[in-house]
């Protein structure tokens, strides 16, 4: 087993549910790295909703919030407002977030609240059975859609930006370096970072969704889409004049009198 | 030379560490993990050049790369 895995997992928990060739692991691990190149493990508090991604902070020995269905960010929110000093990462998946989630995160957004955010989108929802997610790309098949799905899908990232966020970046597992590095930046930057990874769904993705059935080949293939510009990748905005929502909230106390 | 070891009990055999390597170290085997694939076999493990890529995206941490002390000696 890798070190650095086996010092920041709980072992009595594995094997993990993941299916193999799943892209949560690689996310995993560039959480780990992240999180000990920071030297935060007793600063930091996961907290994740409902979904395969879900489950990735939850085999993390640190401080972990498993929570109900797409109310991760309302728990994040308030676990911030207790603990100002503890730094909070939030696991969450596209269906989680996107779907269900989708009011929590226009307002979290809209906030600036000090959240680092990492959305795992693998286009489908993977734990329940392969249906159409708000992120299945149009005139994809999955279970729910078997003519091809007919919406437009919704971009987490022009989401983030224009709601405000004042971190947004987007890679995929196929790029583990940048990955760790947006996730130590989003963890530093003060405010709102939300960071979409794209991901891969072999078993219940495969062929239909991504074109390929490999999960080598899947990640071969974000490759080359980002070459070619079919997806963005990067980091889309770092530098916004808004403020914080903890520094506006002792603001407003220090005017009232209120000893901050 | 490196001292590579990948976990049994840790392995799914999804082969992503096929492709993911540049000096192709691992290559396919017959061996047995416990989930019940086949895990990959290691050979020439002298040409490693310590990219720390098969680390990064083995998705279940089954790979464990390590500088032996002779090598860091010779250097």
């Amino acid at each position: 087993m890798n070190r650095l895995y086996k010092s920041y997992i709980r072992t009595d928990a594995l094997p993990s549910l993941f299916c193999p060739g799943c892209g949560n692991g690689i996310i995993q691990m560039a959480a780990i790295r992240a999180i000990d190149g920071l030297g935060i493990r007793e600063n930091l508090a996961c907290v994740s909703g409902i979904g395969c991604s879900s489950w990735i902070p939850c085999y993390l020995n640190l401080d972990v919030m498993h929570t109900i269905h797409g109310r991760a960010l309302a728990f994040a929110t308030g676990l911030k407002m207790a603990q100002p000093d503890k730094k909070v990462m939030v696991f969450t998946g596209d269906g989680d977030c996107l779907a269900i989630g989708g009011n929590h995160f226009l307002h979290a957004c809209a906030r600036n609240i000090d959240l680092t955010v990492i959305m795992v989108n693998n286009y489908i929802y993977g734990m329940t059975g392969g249906q159409k997610s708000p992120a299945t790309p149009m005139d994809a098949v999955t279970k729910t859609s078997p003519y091809g799905a007919m919406d437009y899908p919704i971009d987490g990232c022009q989401l983030a930006l224009t709601m405000g966020a004042t971190y947004v970046a987007r890679w995929s597992t196929a790029h583990p370096v940048q990955l760790e590095k947006s996730i130590r930046e989003g963890v530093e930057h003060k405010g709102f970072s939300y960071i979409e990874v794209l991901s891969q769904c072999p078993v219940q993705g495969g062929k239909n969704l991504y074109g390929e059935k490999e999960p080598a080949a899947i990640l071969k293939k974000y490759r080359e889409m980002a070459k070619e510009g079919q997806v963005q990748l990067g980091v889309f905005t770092k530098d916004s004049p808004r403020t914080e929502y903890l520094e506006r909230v002792n603001q407003r106390l220090a005017a009232q009198g209120w000893e901050v | 030379m490196a001292n590579i070891t990948i976990d049994k009990s840790c392995c799914k055999g999804c082969d992503i560490c096929y492709a993911v390597c540049p000096k192709k170290i691992f290559v396919r085997s017959k061996n047995r993990n416990h989930y019940g694939t086949n895990m990959p076999d290691i050979t020439n493990p002298e040409t490693c050049i310590y990219c720390g890529m098969c680390e990064r995206m083995c998705p279940d941490g089954a790979i464990d790369v390590q500088k032996e002390e002779s090598s860091e000696n010779e250097d």
